[in-house]
């Protein structure tokens, strides 16, 4: 299993990186951790113009003039964590609400009619609301009218996720949400998720099931920045080397104001979060990354073709919130308020080209490798 | 009585073993593999595993290679 | 330290044994080049003609054999000439090389992945040779192949490494060492495969057939070594367009002006 480096020991060494270290990170074609250590320390940050230049050269070559959309659905915001910075927090007294398979199924068609093809289910983690009978019911209705359906929900074990492959979910993401695991106790304050190693292995038993994506990130804001997103590179390459047929995104979710009134502990600017996109870019050339509508319009369009490979478009984090807009329940709110379309003009109007179907989930054939499945 | 001796014909003029099939060929038992009708034969069986007519045995050893 | 199925080679380089003038010379050009792990294969013994023995010529000094299944056209084939191996050598150490094409020698991906399979269940440490094929070779480490061996160019050659782009892209995946074997014909192409990050290259006929096949084999050393060192140390990109060393001014394509 993979075993997350020690979080201080990684913050020396980011820290202790020089110019001459990322000179010849930015000179070397196949980059190590440590050359990753150096284009994230502090000693990079006069050199984000030329990291710039390569990621979107690198991003250009390997995904073309592309960038694929998607929008998230939320089903539930029923949770039984209890998650300092989180609105769906138990502790937080928000209107709860899990939509039933036929509400699901309305706003997924409302998506589907603006135009999306690929869609996120999204829902808190309470398994006597979202359990694996319901995923499948909502991924069978799903399965046929979306090129791909991926889901962000609690984590699971294989084979449930095995269970929801076969019903036609392409994708799973699970985010460590902090990698540094003093901080990790601190913020999880209750629940299954205040569990730091089984949610860190849950990328690898969503690899093993034959998901064909797998997403991990960590939630910008928590503790240092640097660090997590040399652990983010720790965790990639353990699972690139492990699941070599399976495809990896990486999210960076910055925090934002939620209902929970949680301020984040760590500033991380917009300049850091672009460094810490080019770094990863010239770390690993094929890894999707997603910047989502928590970034405001103006940083996402500035963004295009630099590094990141796929956004959201019109998101409401509000279960139910497409048919009925209702933003009393979100998990936190949105910075890029644009609807699919003024996203996709946008997207056009650079001289990209928006993708929204990659995939077909009615292709799929179970290839899982493990042989228990 | 005829054996296939590494592919080519071979006659005894009596009942031998392993052993003395090396033996008569000088060859050091420890050097080599010997195979009979395809299985592999473990060297303290030499001595007492008797060659019977029409068994294919085949003799080798490590050579030179890349 | 170089580890291959928990044995550790402090030598990169990986010899042959075929095709030297004598025992002698072999012996001499195998001490002069500092290998630890040696190949060796497996014939009939010509019974009007019999060859001195190999293990004999290199006496006891400390290498791992490797014996090959050179010959075997196919798995069946291979699988045999692997027990046959373990019960000379007393070791589960074997090359895997099946090769249906005589005029070519290439290797058969289907049956090398099938023998691999079989022999790494039964407990052999499984080298199979390949064609520098990246999925092949990803394959191979799932079914239990102790290190992947591809290939430069076609067996005795002396092309170096054609097949560099996929080479280099099988060491980047890869969990398991990877060996370049076949098409090594100067201490350069060992030196470039070295270079591009392989854990260590095997050559044989590049020395074997040198006019001084004990020099040839300190220049393979040396050449094995440099390479390793030079790969260790971080080599820069390489570039179809010069580059200048002061910061580039942002291009319209990735200029930062919106950031806030």
């Amino acid at each position: 299993m993979f075993q997350a480096p020690d979080f201080n020991t990684l913050i020396k060494q980011i820290n202790s990186s020089t110019d001459t270290d990322v000179e010849k990170a930015l000179r070397t074609s196949r980059l190590s951790l440590d050359d990753l250590a150096a284009l994230i320390s502090p000693a990079a940050e006069p050199f984000l113009q030329q990291m710039a230049t390569r990621s979107s050269e690198i991003t250009l070559a390997r995904f073309g003039k592309t960038t694929q959309l998607y929008a998230p659905i939320y089903l539930s915001n029923y949770c039984t964590n209890r998650c300092a910075y989180c609105g769906f927090s138990a502790d937080n007294r928000i209107k709860r609400k899990c939509l039933t398979i036929d509400e699901a199924e309305k706003e997924a068609m409302i998506l589907h009619e603006r135009g999306f093809q690929h869609i996120l289910l999204v829902s808190g983690e309470a398994e006597n609301a979202v359990d694996v009978e319901y995923m499948e019911a909502i991924s069978l209705r799903l399965r046929d009218k979306f090129a791909a359906v991926s889901i962000e929900i609690q984590p699971m074990s294989t084979e449930h996720y095995h269970r929801l492959f076969l019903a036609g979910i392409t994708a799973v993401a699970v985010y460590q949400e902090t990698y540094d695991r003093d901080m990790y106790k601190q913020v999880h304050l209750s629940g299954k998720k205040r569990d730091y190693d089984y949610r860190l292995e849950t990328p690898a038993r969503v690899a093993k099931a034959g998901m064909r994506e797998v997403g991990i990130g960590a939630l910008l804001g928590l503790s240092d920045w640097r660090a997590e997103g040399l652990s983010i590179a720790y965790h990639l390459q353990w699972l690139r080397k492990k699941f070599w047929s399976t495809a990896f995104t990486v999210s960076f979710p910055r925090m934002r104001p939620a209902t929970g009134e949680f301020d984040p502990l760590e500033i991380v600017t917009e300049s850091n979060l672009s460094q810490l996109i080019f770094a990863l870019r010239l770390f690993d050339q094929d890894v999707g990354l997603i910047v989502s509508t928590r970034e405001e319009a103006r940083y996402r369009d500035g963004m295009l073709g630099l590094g990141p490979t796929r956004y959201s478009a019109g998101s409401c984090t509000a279960p139910g919130g497409y048919g009925n807009s209702d933003s009393e329940a979100e998990q936190f709110s949105v910075g890029d308020h644009r609807t699919f379309t003024e996203v996709s003009e946008m997207i056009k109007q650079k001289g990209f080209d928006p993708i929204c179907k990659d995939w077909d989930c009615g292709f799929q054939i179970d290839k899982s490798t493990d042989p228990a499945l | 009585m005829n054996i296939t001796l590494n592919g080519k014909d071979k006659s005894l003029h009596k009942a031998m073993s392993v052993t003395d099939l090396l033996t008569g060929l000088e060859l050091t038992p420890e050097t080599v593999v010997v195979e009979i009708n395809t299985t592999i034969l473990q060297p303290d069986s030499y001595q007492s595993t008797i060659l019977a007519e029409g068994d294919q045995v085949e003799i080798i050893r490590f050579v030179g290679g890349g | 330290m170089l580890t291959i199925a928990g044995t550790e080679f402090s030598s990169r380089l990986f010899l042959g044994t075929g095709k030297f003038s004598s025992s002698s010379v072999m012996a001499e050009a195998i001490a002069a080049s500092g290998c630890q792990m040696v190949t060796v294969a497996l014939r009939r013994i010509d019974l009007d003609n019999p060859e001195d023995d190999i293990m004999k010529a290199l006496g006891q000094r400390p290498y791992t054999f490797l014996p090959n299944t050179s010959g075997a056209r196919n798995a069946e084939e291979a699988i045999r000439l692997a027990h046959i191996a373990r019960a000379a050598s007393g070791s589960p150490w074997l090359k895997l090389e099946v090769t249906p094409d005589p005029r070519t020698l290439l290797p058969d991906p289907v049956e090398t992945l099938i023998a691999t399979e079989k022999l790494a269940k039964d407990g052999f440490i499984v080298l199979p040779y390949i064609n520098a094929d990246p999925i092949l070779a990803l394959k191979l480490q799932d079914v239990g192949a102790a290190a992947v061996m591809p290939l430069g160019s076609p067996i005795g050659t002396n092309q170096g490494v054609l097949s560099d782009s996929m080479v280099e892209i099988i060491i980047e995946q890869a969990r398991v060492p990877v060996v370049v074997d076949a098409g090594i014909g100067a201490p350069s192409h060992a030196a470039y495969a070295m270079e591009m990050g392989a854990d260590a290259v095997l050559v044989n006929t590049a020395i074997s057939i040198a006019g001084d096949p004990v020099a040839m084999a300190a220049a393979f050393a040396k050449a094995v070594e440099a390479g390793r060192t030079a790969y260790v140390a971080g080599m820069g990109q390489r570039s179809k367009q010069a580059s200048a060393s002061s910061p580039e001014k942002g291009t319209l394509s990735s200029d930062l002006g919106f950031l806030t």
